[in-house]
């Protein structure tokens, strides 16, 4: 037993819900109790979707449990499939169901219906969302491909979106694009927009790019194994990432990439002068594995930011997580507990947070900035404007996105300057926010937070009023790390009061 | 209107019950709302991640900061003896408890896996309520989706609270029903207006607020969707007081001459009191609801609030009715209110949802009540709809809120009117 406050992940039968609502006449039936209806408002109401998922739950009440669920599924599945006429029929069981064990899959079977029926396994009590999503798929590749003659021009499939994707909607026309620039087709993209016949035609393509690990190795796995379709391990996420990403493709298919058009303006903007104030700030980051790893490695040497905490919370991608942070010195944080997270970035104390819906609303209570990079999916997370993560818009989308956040350029250097003047105060925060700007009115909550910390710690320190006020006068993104920072060094050299003198003397300390 | 009505409405009328796919939520839902009333409680749920899932879901945005709700996940291990789950759980509150020492009430909430595990939550809510006595009290009930539908949870919720509460021959008012903050007081302050004392709501707010119930208890429903509530004060010897439900300006005054009428507040008071009040809602419903007067209402099943509101649009904003589903018609507590129902009409009472579509695209109506997951489905057919799960959160009740109930149905309909660009998604 877990407790739980808020999740990253909902349950397996969500991702395979993810899977059949990006395709096309495909349906799932689920056996599974009235409230797991709510799935269907993800995606009416968080994607805006014009049409419900494709999804037939059984709905069965307390007083089937006695007599006949069984039979319920296979009315369910029986009207489900006169009404829908669906070319594939998805049948799986939620949490609730899986207890009873009716077997959906056998089931169905008995049913002989006149289309292929995928049997899903879904163990709700051991895996989660992204596991659901990249298992239907790979059992519906599974069932539906078959050995086919390569293309005569040079196609790819574009393996891994999925229906309340992070991006995927545009992250399927950015790529498009790369690949046409590069002389490559789309043959099959899949799950999104599929159809049960375009994943006949799957092992035609040359080779496959797997966009999104979290949702389609499994697939990709399999159809290397069958059908010696290789797939690409880069995702194009970021200006190196894409340089990476047109190599491996020109060496796989040996064709020369050198019109591909990767032009972005990110490395312009990240050398031109007021990016300068960018340099060096500190960011912890954290999403799924994928794009926690590719901010990370654009954050470092893309815009020169330090990296400071790096994580993801989908154990699928530990072991490459844990490898990838090493490689700038960190422990990778795995996990998908909030409070843990939240406890984390309390100790680092960045200036910058790169992470989900959830490490925004961290950031929001104790005054750190923080733009988006992953799942799980907001209503914000799909904007009306095209807004990819990949190829060369992607890397423009990411530069403005997680700038917009920090105070600009010239600007922090006048709230330093000013900082007692009545219009200049650090309260205001950046002057292109509205009224949420994270600094605004969470200074009080900051220094709250920090008193509990200074609370609960059993350092016996006191800061002189002339300190405290000193301290204060450090801008607010950077006063939460002076005040631990401070406070460690006047503990190291057994201090029991704190001065103006031990701030300075801890800054000196400390400087980078 | 009401010269079309006969005396019983759509009382005795023919109700069409469905059994096919439900689109509704399961009664965790409530706890949205329920934690926000009660501030000093926690609701535990001792479920699945798809339980944990659904909660940050259906409230649409994450509630800021630390919750004072939550999941205990069931794992793999929990599944495979009972034994464990048990000691898990009492692992589990410890920890809880430990980390929050500002709760004073544990709910222990079941859910569909534990229900069908059969997890005794009841005995393990009186062993924790023993351990941590006085300082919290432990309550079990069911918000399980095989039992309770959306509204029900606050429904057994409150049906356990009541379970609990002492006995005592005071002659009191109860009134049953979470309301938002501003309805509840302005309720308090009309019925204190009103010479009423010795009135209490349940729920309360804080566990010391301390309710009694016994024979000279009489009780009213501010919430239509508190059947087992009802039967459970009952039980406990109260008397029921029967009413429409306080929506616009006619419920309001019905419901309020109700209590009335049991205590023997006089004519004279009652008009002194409400004239005004009721005088401004009505002009303030006129305003409003020109724009609904004559179009045409579809209601899907959602919170059993569908009849009182299919009353109050009907009555006093002059749509015309197509179908009112419910989720559960509990007829002595929506009786008054479905009387006053025009004859003609659809009753449905559970659903079938293919079916209820094929209806509404018949019909094709003006305004389509409906949940969520249909909302922007039927938006994008052409039909403007009203999402319901916003009625249980919104202050509608009482005459101080009749106007911004109307305007709830009349934005939507106003906005069609407004857009000139097609609706295509």
């Amino acid at each position: 037993m877990k407790l739980s406050v808020w999740t990253y992940e909902g349950p397996p039968h969500v991702g395979a819900i993810r899977v059949a609502t990006g395709m096309e006449k495909v349906h799932l039936v689920l056996h599974a109790p009235q409230g797991d209806t709510y799935a269907d408002l993800l995606f009416t109401m968080i994607e805006r979707r014009n049409h419900r998922p494709p999804v037939t739950y059984t709905t069965f009440q307390a007083r089937d449990l006695g007599s006949d669920t069984a039979g319920l599924f296979k009315k369910a599945c029986i009207e489900a499939y006169e009404r829908f006429k669906p070319e594939l029929l998805l049948v799986g069981a939620s949490c609730t169901a899986e207890l009873i064990q009716d077997d959906p899959g056998g089931l169905a079977e008995t049913l002989g219906l006149p289309i292929p029926v995928v049997a899903l396994e879904l163990p709700s009590y051991q895996r989660k969302e992204n596991f659901g999503a990249d298992e239907t798929f790979f059992q519906i590749v599974k069932t539906l491909s078959r050995p086919l003659e390569k293309t005569n021009e040079i196609t790819c499939n574009l393996i891994g979106p999925t229906a309340l994707g992070f991006r995927h909607r545009d992250d399927v026309l950015e790529m498009t694009k790369l690949l046409n620039s590069m002389g490559v087709t789309v043959n099959v993209c899949a799950p999104y927009g599929a159809t049960p016949k375009d994943i006949g035609l799957i092992s035609q393509a040359h080779f496959n790019v797997l966009m999104y690990p979290e949702t389609g190795e499994m697939a990709c796995r399999y159809l290397e194994r069958t059908y010696s379709q290789p797939f690409t391990k880069t995702v194009p996420i970021g200006v190196g990432a894409i340089s990476d990403f047109v190599k491996e493709v020109s060496e796989i298919v040996k064709i020369n990439t050198s019109d591909a058009n990767t032009y972005s303006q990110l490395p312009w903007y990240s050398a031109s002068v007021d990016s300068t104030y960018l340099t060096s700030k500190r960011v912890f980051i954290f999403g799924d594995g994928t794009h926690a790893m590719t901010a990370a490695r654009i954050a470092r040497d893309e815009i020169g930011f330090e990296v400071v905490g790096l994580g993801c919370f989908n154990r699928e991608l530990a072991r490459p997580m844990r490898k990838f942070a090493a490689t700038f010195g960190l422990d990778a944080l795995i996990s998908d507990d909030y409070l843990e997270v939240e406890k984390h970035i309390q100790a680092i104390a960045p200036e910058l947070i790169l992470g989900t819906q959830m490490e925004r609303h961290i950031g929001k209570r104790l005054g750190i900035p923080c733009a988006v990079i992953s799942a799980p999916v907001h209503v914000q997370d799909f904007p009306a404007r095209y807004s990819p993560q990949m190829g060369p818009e992607g890397a423009n989308v990411i530069f403005d996105t997680w700038v917009h956040p920090l105070v600009m350029g010239l600007e922090e250097h006048l709230l330093t300057m000013f900082r007692e003047d009545f219009e200049f105060h650090d309260e205001a925060g950046p002057s292109h926010h509205a009224a949420h700007s994270p600094g605004q009115k969470n200074e009080t909550e900051i220094d709250k937070v920090n008193a509990v910390a200074e609370d609960s710690s059993e350092n016996n320190l006191i800061w002189l009023k002339d300190a405290e006020k000193e301290l204060r006068k450090i801008p607010f993104f950077v006063r939460g790390k002076a005040r631990k920072n401070t406070e460690k060094y006047a503990q190291n050299n057994g201090f029991s009061e704190i001065s103006i003198e031990t701030l300075y003397e801890a800054k000196a300390h400390y400087a980078r | 209107m009401s010269s079309e009505q006969s005396l019983t409405g759509c009382m005795n009328a023919p109700v069409l019950k469905e059994r096919g796919q439900h689109e509704v939520f399961c009664g965790l839902t409530s706890i949205i709302w329920l934690h926000r009333k009660m501030q000093d409680a926690f609701f535990l749920v001792v479920g699945s991640r798809t339980c944990a899932h659904l909660l940050q879901s259906a409230a649409g945005v994450m509630v800021f900061a630390e919750p004072r709700f939550g999941t205990a996940i069931l794992e793999e291990t929990d599944l495979a003896g009972m034994a464990d789950a048990q000691q898990e759980l009492e692992r589990t509150v410890e920890e809880l408890l430990s980390r929050r020492t500002d709760i004073r009430r544990l709910f222990l909430v079941g859910s569909c896996p534990s229900e069908v595990i059969k997890l005794d939550l009841a005995t393990a809510a009186e062993k924790l309520s023993e351990q941590y006595f006085p300082k919290v009290n432990v309550i079990n009930y069911s918000g399980s989706g095989i039992e309770t539908t959306f509204t029900q949870g606050e429904d057994a919720c409150l049906e356990a609270v009541i379970r609990g509460l002492r006995s005592s021959n005071d002659e009191q008012l109860v009134i049953l029903g979470a309301l938002p903050d501003i309805v509840h007081d302005q309720m308090l302050r009309l019925l204190e207006q009103l010479g009423l004392k010795n009135v209490s709501v349940l729920p309360q707010v804080r566990v010391d607020d301390e309710v009694s119930v016994g024979s000279n208890t009489h009780f009213i429903c501010a919430q239509p969707f508190l059947g087992a509530s009802f039967e459970e004060m009952v039980r406990r010897g109260a008397k029921p007081i029967f009413a429409p439900f306080p929506f616009g300006a006619n419920g309001t005054t019905a419901w309020l001459k109700a209590i009335c009428d049991i205590f023997g507040i006089s004519k004279e008071t009652f008009e002194a009191v409400t004239d005004a009040p009721r005088r401004r809602a009505e002009i303030a419903i006129e305003k409003v609801s020109k724009i609904l007067t004559g179009r045409s209402l579809f209601l899907f099943p959602d919170s059993q609030l569908e009849i009182p509101l299919a009353r109050f649009l009907n009555q006093e904003c002059g749509m015309k009715l197509i179908e009112v589903g419910s989720p559960y018609i509990h007829k002595q507590l929506v009786g008054p209110d479905l009387q006053l129902l025009p004859e003609g009409i659809t009753i449905s009472e559970g659903q079938d949802v293919d079916k209820q579509l094929d209806r509404v695209f018949n019909h094709m109506p003006d305004l389509t009540v409906c949940g969520l997951g249909l909302a922007n489905p039927l938006e994008a057919k052409g039909l403007t709809t009203k999402w319901a799960i916003e009625l249980v959160f919104s202050p509608i009740h009482f005459y101080e809120q009749a106007a911004d109930l109307a305007s709830l149905f009349a934005r939507p309909v106003n906005r069609s009117e407004k857009l000139k660009i097609g609706r295509v998604a």
